[in-house]
């Protein structure tokens, strides 16, 4: 399955039946360097639409969105431990949480890659 | 070479001459201050004290058996470290602050005067109310023309800040609530997405959900989308006016309205009082509670007088909820009303959510404040209000032949900028307000509010005379000219005159070094 954005930035994609969720490379370029990553714990339930964690850079401090509804099931303690990950790879290796979908329906309602870029280079 | 109004150099042509080392580091009166853990002596001390006879101390062996590694030094020592220090410093009294949303205003020295009269100065707090009246009087005085300048029944006087003034808003919204057994209905709070940050800290630290409210294309709130937002479970709604892009919101009453029809609260953050005291009262806009920071609108900003304080006026609907203690006045006789119950048996049913501060509020900011408000009188605080929105104004004018203007039309007490004049240029905001450095400005509000790209945000003030702010804006715009023909490693490597170049804000934040440590550890404690 691709990958799926929404307005704010957030990005799901599929693996291993849970949803891996980050902000997006755009996201954190407008960002500037982030120096700071405050993620949920695991077990924590979230509606599409709730706060889910905090990232802050030297310029501002942003609520991260859940993308979709699910309970995390797991948390990427090393992008807490460096928030410099979330500069150099937001797509990859500094994904934020895992969730397990309540209702993965919700994805459809997400942009994809090409509408992302577009609504990206036009905000 | 670069010559200023009056034909003199800006900069010095040779470069070498700034970098020019010094034996001591210093370059001039600009000193290179150690830490005072490096310049002092652990050994020393700067006051001359016998050593106590013989004496029985009744520590039962709790004694300390080490040096605390305090630096000694003298009196001249300490004096000139913290002096240097100082004078390192940015302050209002040096030149123009213009940081947007804080209403860095002239402290008149008037104030300070006032403040400083022993019968205000020196009183304790737990003083008899017999042995206090003037001072009681301050208060009741003052609590007076702030209802008065706000069209308000009650005024809180005891909160120490801006965000205290919320927490005491929003805690009397809550206490409303309860009281009308709702408590555990109404648990949402509306803010717009162009807040100050405490407004939705204060509503969390309530105990309420806060939900944002989009801002419509005039940079004000979207009432639609406010509507929309609306209902049982919304406790109230919080909202700056005029707001934090500098603009007047002009459907405020329609928003109270909404708000009071769903039956919710109306918090009003007063932050931007300065645009409209002695013009507008609130309580005309149908709002609840409202916060005056008196070390804004009222003078003596950070740094240029005393702490903050926060009054928050509230509505017939609030009012019974204030927090104790304040102050009643009876045949020309005050006393201060300290408990709940003295609460309840002064006023009708009176249901005080209890005390917010140890004691009665700022006594200093209260004499401050009061000394302003009467020194100005009702026209000069109404023309103060005008001459700064008249500022705000001049500034937006004229630097919006370089630079780009984030709302079309009129602002209020500030004129907000975006980012798009610098587009392609390879210069960001913060590299342009370091820039402003170098030419002798303390920056903008940078970077907020977050609904604008790269936002500068320039409050002048009624403070600043035309020559001032003609100063400013040909900086600016010199600046704006120097950016767009692609200057941009000036602008990186800015600022280049100030005590400290450009400082690592990543690294800052990412690994701060957050106490001194010795080089060598034995050397502190020996």
């Amino acid at each position: 399955m691709s990958i799926k954005y929404t307005n704010d930035h957030e990005w799901a994609k599929e693996d291993g039946g849970v949803y891996v969720i980050g902000i997006s490379a755009h996201a954190a370029e407008q960002l500037g360097d982030v120096v700071f990553v405050e993620l949920p714990e695991v077990g924590k339930t979230f509606a599409k639409g709730d706060d889910m964690a905090v990232v802050e850079s030297v310029k501002a401090a942003s609520d991260v969105y859940a993308p979709i509804s699910g309970e995390v099931v797991e948390v990427n303690q090393s992008v807490v431990d460096e928030p410099a990950k979330v500069n150099e790879d937001a797509m990859g290796a500094a994904w934020f949480v895992k969730l397990k979908a309540s209702n993965p329906g919700e994805l459809d309602e997400m942009m994809d890659e090409a509408a992302y870029k577009e609504f990206a280079e036009n905000s | 070479m670069t010559m200023n109004s009056t034909g003199r150099p800006t900069r010095s042509d040779n470069a070498a001459a700034t970098d020019a080392p010094t034996f001591t580091g210093n370059k001039a009166l600009q000193i290179e201050e150690a830490l005072i853990f490096e310049i002092g002596d652990f050994a020393g001390t700067g006051v001359d004290l016998a050593e106590p006879e013989a004496r029985e101390d009744r520590l039962g062996g709790l004694n300390r058996n080490s040096d605390i590694g305090l630096p000694g030094l003298s009196e001249p020592e300490t004096m000139r470290h913290f002096v240097r220090l100082s004078q390192k410093n940015y302050a209002i009294d040096m030149g123009p602050f213009p940081l947007g949303s804080c209403t860095m205003k002239h402290n008149p020295r008037l104030n300070e005067k006032v403040a400083r009269l022993p019968g205000f100065a020196d009183l304790h707090p737990l003083a008899p109310n017999d042995a206090v009246q003037g001072a009681l009087e301050v208060i009741d005085t003052l609590a007076f023309w702030l209802k008065e300048l706000t069209g308000m029944p009650a005024v809180a006087m005891s909160p120490k800040a801006g965000a205290h003034g919320e927490l005491c808003g929003m805690m009397a919204i809550k206490a409303a609530i309860e009281a009308r057994g709702e408590g555990d209905q109404r648990t949402r709070v509306l803010a717009p997405e162009s807040a100050h940050g405490t407004n939705p800290a204060t509503a969390v630290q309530c105990g309420f959900k806060v939900d944002g409210i989009p801002a419509d294309k005039t940079g004000r709130v979207d009432l639609e989308a406010l509507k929309a937002k609306l209902g049982d479970d919304v406790a109230g709604i919080m909202v700056t006016n005029p707001n934090t892009c500098g603009l007047f919101e002009r459907d405020i009453r329609a928003i109270a309205d909404a708000v009071h029809e769903a039956g919710g609260y109306f918090y009003c953050d007063g932050a931007n009082f300065n645009a409209i005291a002695g013009k507008v009262r609130p309580g005309d806009l149908g709002v609840d509670a409202m916060h005056i920071n008196l070390h804004k609108t009222f003078s003596t900003p950070h740094g240029g007088g005393g702490p903050g304080s926060g009054p928050t006026v509230l509505s017939e609907a609030l009012a019974a909820f204030a927090p104790i203690p304040y102050v009643v006045s009876e045949e020309g006789k005050f006393h201060l009303v300290e408990t709940r119950r003295a609460a309840k048996a002064e006023g009708d049913g009176a249901e005080s959510f209890g005390r917010l501060t140890a004691f009665h509020g700022q006594m200093g900011m209260f004499t401050r404040a009061l000394a302003y408000m009467l020194s100005h009188g009702k026209d000069g605080i109404r023309q103060a209000a005008e001459d700064a929105v008249l500022n705000a104004n001049y500034v937006q004018a004229r630097l919006k032949q370089e630079m780009t203007v984030a709302f079309d039309g009129y602002c209020m007490h500030e004129a907000l900028f975006d980012d798009r004049f610098l587009k392609n240029t390879g210069v960001e905001t913060i590299d342009f307000a370091k820039a402003m450095i170098d030419e002798g400005y303390h920056p903008m509000t940078m970077y907020f509010p977050l609904v604008v790209h790269g936002a500068m945000l320039i409050e002048p003030t009624e403070s600043e005379s035309k020559r001032e702010l003609d100063q400013f804006c040909e900086a600016l715009l010199s600046l704006s000219k120097r950016a767009k023909s692609g200057e941009i490693e000036f602008f990186q490597a800015a600022p280049v005159h100030a005590p400290r170049r450009r400082l690592d804000e990543t690294v800052a934040a990412r690994k701060p070094i957050l106490r001194w440590t010795p080089e060598n550890p034995a050397e502190a404690a020996e």
